[in-house]
């Protein structure tokens, strides 16, 4: 038998709420964890192997000297994932980017001690580096990520859906969102999550970002049936798409 | 002694974040002991400003993967505090159901997964699979209970969805109540055994009292809402939160740190045992008794041991929670509009690191002008500085590698969070 791929976790920007969404999947899912070696998971385990194959990056690019650290791993991995919305697209974390001004920020935060704490706007690790596939989300889908792995372990490109969330949130039959009053993106949003906030009693906040090719004219009849401006929908998509902003 | 010792934690593993031990003892002359926190800073009360009220929860749940659900609710809580928004009993019953089901989350996550392989002397969780599997199983059955239960109430545990302004945008049903239940009465037996199993822990001996900050409230366990204490005896009610944290830039940390009544503070599960015992269920009485614990307890390594009594409080108030919200029937309830008119308010929650902070001001477009939020583990920090120090001159004798062990040891019994404070742990002995 071949040697079992290498895999390691990295993390930038975030929250690393993927990263625990992982460990989540991987205690209902043992024989992913007997497939692989994972030689790096700094949150779960002190070994950090050096020597990997494939390398998962949750957060996003907000610092030169995660460049660095980013090029770092993308001379290692044959493979470079983007774990989650954060690497993806920038994710929350550019929120920050919309702000007037960086300085103002770290003044804002940290006060007189502002510059002690080193920024720039916040950027999706594509930006930084080639990235050969992503997971998109925030946080990742579990389901999805056990699908990624699996291509991945194949030799097969990840298919992650160019369609949009209203296709998953009909299977579902759930109400629309709009049809009870509120905003949301999921007519414009890559779907693949299962429509989850939706199901949930919540707008879609774009958070697995726009599909390649929205149907913007639906769109706006959507928002005119419902008295809705093409503003108030680009303001809301800006909460985890703002580096596209 | 004329002893050299380098240690250099650089990026401490089996935290959350990003942290560095810094340890130079020169002819066995501490020369430095530090704890840096190196994470990349987020600046989430930047990013806060200018968007509307309703997306605060969604946005500070961002703040952190393992505490999610405590950032939504004490957000939420600031939010409503702000615009005068009463929510219901149905929705306090909630909100404390998959509160307890964050708690254990986090616990079990932290007592099995990043604590215990210390005392296996093993590196992860992983090897602990092939030679204690029925210890590993326990951790994962627990894990799944408590995301189960978080997931019934809002969707999911990382991020929250259902939580809004003023209730819940999506309800359990009596039937997932009901299932909910039968299992959280099943876990007594791993919480058992997890007191058990914690009984024969040789936790490292270190005692030093310091001053322990919680909630408190006058009929319950204090997790959400409450006033805030200290057991040098000082209350304050949340508004004043300020007067407690006094937050400072330190050079070593991208966190800021904080300080009351002494040179440092401790917050979290060791905390709120010390200050609220009282209040505990019955059973997690007698689960701190096993443990041999009894307010005031002063080793910050029996902090992880005091997330265990937690544990087994919160499956038994959980059950209690279900029978009450089972009695009363599972109603639809109407959401929260704006009225036109913003305010100031301050949230607070003990998450499982601790007692946390939220504060905004809202404008009467319903637009946050300003926001402040002090995390549990930054007011950790300085205490965990101190605890070093004085931990430090107590094992200057044993082997560097030892050393080493307790150090990273006494940072993750403080289970810090630091990509909440912003991340933390690496030793590095120079």
């Amino acid at each position: 038998m071949a040697e079992k791929p290498k895999v390691a976790f990295f993390d930038f920007a975030c929250c690393e709420g993927c990263q625990l969404t992982v460990i989540d999947t991987l205690q209902d899912h043992l024989e992913l964890v007997e497939a692989v070696e994972i030689v790096q998971f700094r949150e779960a385990m002190s070994e950090k192997g050096e020597d990997y194959q494939i390398a998962f990056i949750e957060g996003s690019c907000t610092r030169p000297q995660d460049e660095e650290r980013l090029k770092k791993i993308r001379e290692r991995a044959a493979l470079v994932v983007a774990l989650g919305a954060c690497a993806h697209t920038g994710g929350i974390n550019a929120l920050k980017n919309l702000q007037p001004s960086l300085q103002e920020v770290r003044r804002y935060v940290y006060g007189d001690c502002w510059e002690w704490y080193d920024t720039y706007p916040a950027r999706p690790i594509s930006a930084v580096i080639e990235v050969d596939a992503f997971i998109p989300g925030c946080p990742i889908d579990r389901g999805e990520f056990l699908r990624v792995v699996k291509d991945l372990l194949l030799g097969k490109k990840p298919s992650i859906p160019d369609y949009p969330l209203c296709v998953e949130c009909k299977l579902k039959e759930n109400v629309c969102i709009f049809d009870r009053g509120g905003t949301c993106l999921g007519p414009i949003t890559r779907a693949g999550c299962g429509a989850i906030c939706p199901t949930y009693g919540d707008g879609c906040e774009g958070c697995r970002g726009p599909i390649p090719h929205p149907n913007e004219n639906a769109m706006k009849d959507v928002l005119a049936e419902h008295g809705l401006t093409a503003e108030q929908l680009m303001a809301k998509m800006t909460m985890f798409n703002a580096y596209y902003h | 002694m004329s002893k050299n010792i380098s240690i250099n934690v650089h990026h401490i593993t089996r935290v959350e974040g990003h942290g560095d031990i810094v340890v130079d003892v020169k002819n066995g002359e501490i020369v430095k002991c530090e704890w840096h926190v190196v994470e990349a800073p987020r600046f989430f009360e930047a990013m806060l400003r200018g968007r509307p009220y309703y997306e605060a929860s969604h946005i500070t749940s961002r703040i952190c993967g393992i505490c999610a659900t405590g950032h939504a609710t004490a957000s939420l809580r600031a939010t409503e505090r702000a615009l005068g928004v009463e929510v219901s009993e149905q929705t306090e019953l909630l909100r404390k159901l998959v509160f307890h089901g964050e708690i254990i989350d986090s616990h079990v996550l932290h007592v099995y997964m990043l604590v215990a392989p210390d005392f296996f002397g093993v590196g992860s969780v992983l090897p602990l699979a092939a030679s204690h599997p029925e210890v590993v199983k326990r951790a994962l059955r627990i894990k799944k209970l408590a995301g189960d239960l978080c997931a019934m109430v809002s969707g999911r545990h990382t991020h929250p969805i259902a939580m809004t302004v003023g209730g819940f945008t999506h309800l359990p049903t009596e039937g997932e109540l009901k299932a909910m239940r039968e299992r959280l009465v099943d876990a007594r037996a791993d919480m058992d055994e997890t007191i058990a199993l914690l009984s024969t822990l040789p936790w490292p001996d270190f005692e030093r009292e310091t001053e322990y900050v919680s909630l408190q409230k006058d009929d319950e366990y204090a997790f959400i809402d409450g006033r805030i204490v200290t057991s040098d005896g000082f209350t304050y009610d949340l508004d004043d939160y300020r007067r407690v944290t006094n937050e400072y830039c330190v050079p070593q940390s991208t966190a800021k740190w904080t300080k009351h009544n002494r040179e440092s503070y401790m917050v979290g599960a060791l905390a709120r045992f010390n200050n609220n015992y009282d209040w505990l269920h019955p059973r997690a009485q007698d689960a701190a008794e096993k443990l041999g614990m009894k307010p005031l307890v002063t080793n910050p390594f029996l902090n992880t041991a005091a997330q265990a009594v937690e544990m087994v409080h919160c499956v038994e108030d959980s059950i209690r929670i279900i029978d009450e919200l089972l009695a009363r029937g599972i109603k639809e309830e109407p959401l929260y509009e704006f009225q036109g008119k913003g305010g100031e308010g301050v949230g607070s929650c003990d998450v499982p690191r601790g007692i946390l902070f939220h504060n905004y001001i809202i404008d009467d477009d319903g637009l946050i002008q300003g926001a402040n939020c002090i995390i549990p583990t930054n007011q950790n920090h300085a205490n965990l500085q101190h605890d070093m120090e004085a931990l430090l001159p107590q094992i200057l004798d044993k082997p560097q590698e030892e050393i080493r062990l307790t150090l990273e040891m006494l940072v993750r019994a403080y289970d810090p969070c630091i990509s909440c404070s912003t991340h933390l742990l690496n030793v590095r002995f120079k």
